[in-house]
């Protein structure tokens, strides 16, 4: 006889089982996916909590597509496990995984209306006409498309298209919400007001969302916690703050926010005490002090160029030893040193990291 | 800087004037030619088939020979286009979807009807399923006769057809591309219930003009029929062969009574293909 826990743990590992009951959200563990002689996925394990909004983020190739599709059953893993809201979803089909998906090109149905795209899921579900009837016009108006029911896909804008694609795929009531690059075909005007807008649906309707994207400020602005994926693997998982301040490699460092690469043995860093181990030394832009006078720990450098952003300005510094790096200022300290191009200055590092990995992009 | 505006608009306007020339000159010779071509001999055929009146016509058009011929025809076309309507979908959905090893050599034997010669096609059935082919011990045994009769004219039929709906197909899946199946599928939707719901009615116009082409080459097919059908009189005539056989018996109005109710079903077809070419737009 085998006992029904003796089956499960044979099922599962231990310490997957433990996972699931931890986190009933969604729980990826040692997934890998291969398409001929390209690693999409190399066992990645990621887990996310019930009820947040999680940004996947990589650059093209990263794999954070096929991992959000491999979620959705629209992929299936070469090996690994998927577990949705604590039940394991790995054999189930797109079909019976219950999840919403909203694709990059919206995906909307051509032929039908608006109103017949929302309906769409619920009739396929054999939900009562009446409560069909009643849920579309909510959700037209959920998604401020009020009056517009009776359109066709083509009538509408980008952004209109989007929110009738995040309505259909709401309308099943989805355990999960899964988009991808949702933002990606629109202008950025509208893709600001659309991100804003998907935080507050987010906080309204609370359920766990997962995105695609490869725009850094959009992951940093939507989500609650960012998974940040290179070649098919994880490189952070972490809330917009810890990804920032805290980057767990050179690749995040460089992928999230500009980043001035320096070689270690650079005298900036040896007037200042920063030392490492490793060859580079990375530095943000805003971490680097600028004065007119020379202090103990500055070194001076020629302010090659500036550049006006509007409420900061781009400093190009070159250092004595010809290296080239980027500074950036506020208004405020611009004004006060009245900088000009060609001009000596004297800088100093704030914060300095180096990462034990070398780092290619 | 322009300074003087005329100046530059000046040789602008001889090259327009020396261009103009072209255009006239080839509308020219498109019109000789298909004049020369098509016009002409359609319109004689026309002219043929009522010279001896709308009465001398219709008579034709009520001969038993005729009759058993547009019924042959008729029912070739019956059973040959959805034949090859439903098998056009399938491999047109099963080329455009998945990606497999052999994949491009399919899609060009699909092409093979376009480009081998008719008569050869119906030569390859006789080889097959004549009394003297590979089949032709087997089936004369069983006493089942493909060639000199009814299931002969239908394979070559089948065959000479079989490539329009495929081709139709393939390029407007293409086009709406899987995503939107995907999407589907993601709101619960079987495949079955995907075909039907969402494939189907994003196709539906390419499909139709594929049927409707499919159709056309069924019913108007000569050369592959011709060589398997035995061309008897009120059995294996289908309406081109009764055509051909009038035309040589000297019944001329025959001949061009028949050849204007096909011209007439294929006049039909254009209007309703351009029809469908305008909707898919």
């Amino acid at each position: 006889m085998v006992s029904s826990q003796q089956f499960t743990q044979r099922l599962f590992t231990p310490r997957f089982i433990n996972k699931v009951i931890k986190f009933m959200g969604i729980c990826v563990q040692d997934v890998s996916k291969r398409f001929g002689d390209f690693q999409a996925l190399d066992r990645v394990s990621v887990d996310i909590e019930s009820g947040s909004l999680v940004a996947l983020l990589g650059p093209s190739g990263s794999g954070k597509s096929t991992l959000l599709r491999s979620i959705a059953g629209l992929e299936s893993p070469d090996s690994g496990r998927i577990s949705l809201m604590g039940e394991d979803a790995t054999d189930r089909s797109v079909q019976d995984r219950k999840i919403g998906f909203v694709f990059q090109h919206y995906a909307l149905f051509k032929h039908m209306t608006v109103r017949r795209n929302i309906a769409f899921g619920m009739e396929i579900r054999k939900m009562a006409a009446s409560r069909v009837k009643a849920r579309t016009e909510e959700l037209l108006d959920l998604v401020q498309l009020t009056g517009m029911g009776d359109r066709y896909p083509s009538q509408l804008s980008g952004g209109q298209r989007q929110r009738v694609a995040l309505a259909r795929a709401l309308a099943v009531e989805p355990k999960v919400l899964l988009l991808d690059e949702p933002f990606g075909a629109l202008d950025a005007r509208v893709r600001k007001d659309l991100r804003a807008w998907l935080r507050r649906l987010h906080d309204e309707v609370h359920v766990t969302t997962v995105f695609v994207t490869h725009d850094q400020e959009e992951a940093m602005e939507v989500s609650d916690r960012i998974v940040v994926m290179n070649k098919g693997k994880v490189e952070q998982i972490g809330t917009p703050a810890q990804v920032y301040d805290h980057p767990a490699s050179a690749f995040v460092m460089s992928f999230i926010g500009p980043v001035n690469v320096l070689p270690t043995s650079s005298k900036i860093f040896q007037e200042s005490g920063f030392d490492s181990a490793h060859p580079e030394m990375f530095l943000r832009p805003h971490d680097i002090e600028i004065a007119l006078e020379a202090a103990n720990n500055t070194v001076p450098a020629r302010v090659a160029r500036l550049i006006h952003l509007g409420w900061e300005i781009q400093a190009e510094l070159e250092l004595e030893d010809g290296q080239l790096m980027i500074a950036n200022l506020t208004r405020d300290r611009y004004d006060r040193l009245q900088l000009e191009e060609n001009q000596c200055v004297y800088v100093r590092p704030k914060e300095a990291k180096s990462f034990a990995l070398n780092y290619n992009i | 800087m322009i300074s003087n505006p005329q100046q530059l608009n000046k040789p602008l306007n001889d090259r327009n004037l020396k261009k103009s020339w072209v255009p006239t000159i080839l509308i020219g010779i498109t019109v000789v030619y298909l004049g020369l071509v098509l016009y002409i001999p359609a319109a004689n055929v026309f002219y043929q088939a009522f010279r001896l009146g709308t009465g001398a016509f219709f008579e034709n058009l009520t001969k038993p020979e005729f009759l058993s011929a547009a019924s042959l025809t008729l029912m070739l076309a019956v059973i040959a286009v959805p034949i090859n309507t439903v098998f056009g979908l399938c491999a047109a959905w099963a080329l455009t979807r998945n990606r497999f090893w052999g994949r491009s050599f399919l899609l060009s034997v699909i092409d093979l009807p376009f480009s081998i010669s008719p008569v050869v096609a119906g030569l390859m059935l006789v080889l097959l399923y004549g009394r003297l082919g590979w089949f032709g011990p087997w089936l004369n045994s069983n006493n089942i006769q493909i060639i000199f009769a009814f299931p002969g004219m239908l394979l070559a039929t089948l065959f000479v057809s079989m490539p329009f709906v495929v081709r139709e197909v393939i390029p407007v899946l293409e086009e709406a591309g899987a995503e939107q199946e995907e999407a589907a599928a993601t709101l619960g939707a079987s495949e079955w219930q995907t075909f039907w719901r969402v494939t189907l009615p994003n196709i539906r116009w390419g499909l139709l003009y594929g049927v409707l082409l499919t159709n056309a080459r069924a019913m108007g097919e000569f050369g592959a029929v011709s060589v398997v059908s035995g061309n008897l009189s009120q059995q294996t005539q289908s309406l081109p062969l009764f055509v051909e056989e009038a035309y040589k018996q000297y019944q001329t109005e025959s001949a061009y009574s028949a050849a204007v109710l096909l011209a007439f079903l294929a006049v039909l077809t254009l209007v309703f293909k351009e029809i469908l070419e305008r909707k898919t737009k």
